[in-house]
């Protein structure tokens, strides 16, 4: 098997209302992500990663320190992209959260307002590229953290991501330019799909469902 | 490159925001860039301007891109830079150079804000001073260092165009030179410069996808390919004599 790009679960231009426009998604899928999965696929047999799932290679490329880097940028880049495109949806957006998940962040973090400010200053502080993520730690509570490039969560063991916000300039360079702090609340306030995240709170993380 | 306090950046005229949204009507700008804040942190250290106007590189880069670059980025790590020193006035009488050669002794509580934003101030002060020219080769003695430790001028550049590929995310591709002459390529992620290891810095490529997206978008390799175009090799020469002579800044 090798790793394939998924398609968008909404088309191209479905969030431009949201501030994310159709050149936007085209570039960041089709040239961004596609490239990870490509490079990726040429690193299956030299590094030995045949019948690996996509969590396992992140998990132990994470675990190798500087080595493990050609893996992980290549890797952690395909498993963050497939979270990121399911967690936003043309009807996301909004404060309503699904019972579940609005109890567990209000419990774990102190409410919806305090998330989506240390969300934000997750992101807004990750200097350079990376990602803003929302994890269930190894402890069962959430908890917000951020890691750099390629990274995620799986492989610096953190935990399972059930959020994930691209802060690579690619993600936000066309719609906000320099301006990181408008692209992270855009993002929490209208590109969210609660739903998903609820879901993937209760599977406890997400399962690409790819291997190689 | 020496701190000018009191150094005023003059924008080239506003950034116009409807212009791009008409060249390209998929892209919905939702966001105007940041404008300067209205009452910057004052400090030691201050934006130096643009030696050129803003289209000066269109054979690489974009007047918009140069404008945003300068006028945003640059800026933001001026200011940020400025606010981190405030904490540690100790830092304000030093050169830049020596703060970042020294970032051990730099106090904890600011370490990374000097580093990230004092290399930013450092690597995009060199990258507009090297900038302005019609490209081609450099002459000299800079053309023979580049033969004798590359192999040659096609060589150099294809090493070059490699570091400045390849670095995985936000970074930087550099030549160090030493004292003696000797030249090196060098990666660095995010604004860490050589400088951070006691090197200096004969050049460098901004591989920040800020640096290129609105113009080249994913195709890196294509920017960096053209910047060659926009180097003034004087410029880079006259810094390889300061190298050798022990005066080069920044
Ligand atoms: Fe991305
Ligand atoms: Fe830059």
């Amino acid at each position: 098997m090798a790793f394939s790009l998924p398609p968008l679960p909404y088309s191209a231009n479905a969030l431009a209302g949201q501030n994310m426009c159709q050149e936007t998604l085209e570039l960041h899928h089709g040239k961004h992500h596609n490239a990870y999965v490509v490079a990726l696929n040429g690193l299956i047999e030299g590094k030995g990663l045949a019948g690996k799932s996509l969590e396992q290679i992140c998990a132990e490329a994470g675990k190798q320190g500087a080595d493990g880097l050609p893996v992980l940028n290549q890797a952690g880049q395909h498993w963050n992209h497939i979270l990121f495109w399911q967690v936003m949806s043309p009807k996301g957006g909004g404060d309503k959260l699904p019972g579940a998940l609005e109890a567990k962040i209000t419990q774990d973090l102190g409410g919806l307002a305090q998330f989506r400010e240390a969300f934000k200053q997750a992101g807004v502080t990750q200097f350079g590229s990376g990602w803003a993520w929302l994890v269930i730690g190894t402890d069962g509570k959430l908890k917000v953290t951020k890691t750099p490039n390629g990274a995620n969560p799986l492989s610096t063991g953190e935990g399972q991501p059930i959020l994930g916000c691209d802060v690579w300039e690619h993600a936000y360079y066309l719609d906000f330019r320099n301006v990181r702090p408008n692209y992270l609340d855009n993002f929490l306030n209208k590109l969210v799909d609660w739903e998903v995240v609820a879901t993937l709170l209760q599977q406890g993380g997400m399962k690409s469902g790819q291997s190689a | 490159m020496s701190m000018h306090p009191g150094r005023r950046l003059l924008l080239r005229g506003a950034l116009t925001v409807a212009g791009a949204a008409l060249a390209a009507p998929r892209r919905g700008l939702a966001q105007a860039p940041a404008a300067a804040p209205a009452a910057a942190p004052s400090g030691p250290f201050s934006l130096p301007p643009l030696p050129y106007a803003a289209d000066a590189n269109e054979a690489a880069i974009d007047a918009r891109t140069m404008e945003i670059h300068h006028g945003a980025h640059h800026r933001a790590y001026v200011n940020t830079l400025n606010a981190a020193v405030a904490q540690a006035p100790q830092l304000a009488s030093l050169e830049l150079d020596a703060v970042l050669a020294n970032l051990g002794q730099v106090p904890e509580a600011v370490r990374t804000a000097v580093r990230n934003n004092g290399g930013g101030h450092a690597n995009h002060s060199m990258f507009w001073q090297i900038m302005g020219g019609r490209g081609g080769q450099p002459g000299g003695e800079l053309m023979a260092a580049i033969g004798r430790d590359f192999g040659g001028w096609d060589r150099f550049r294809a090493e070059f165009e490699r570091a400045s590929t390849t670095q995985f995310g936000s970074g930087w591709a550099f030549v160090t030179v030493a004292r003696e002459g000797g030249l090196a390529i060098v990666q660095k992620p995010n604004q860490d410069t050589p400088l951070m290891d006691g090197h200096r810095v004969l050049m460098g490529n901004d591989v920040w996808e800020h640096a290129y997206y609105l113009r080249y978008q994913n195709r890196r390799a294509e920017y960096v390919r053209n910047w060659w175009n926009v180097l003034d090799w004087g410029k880079i020469e006259a810094r390889y004599a300061a190298a050798r002579a022990g005066t080069l800044k920044i």
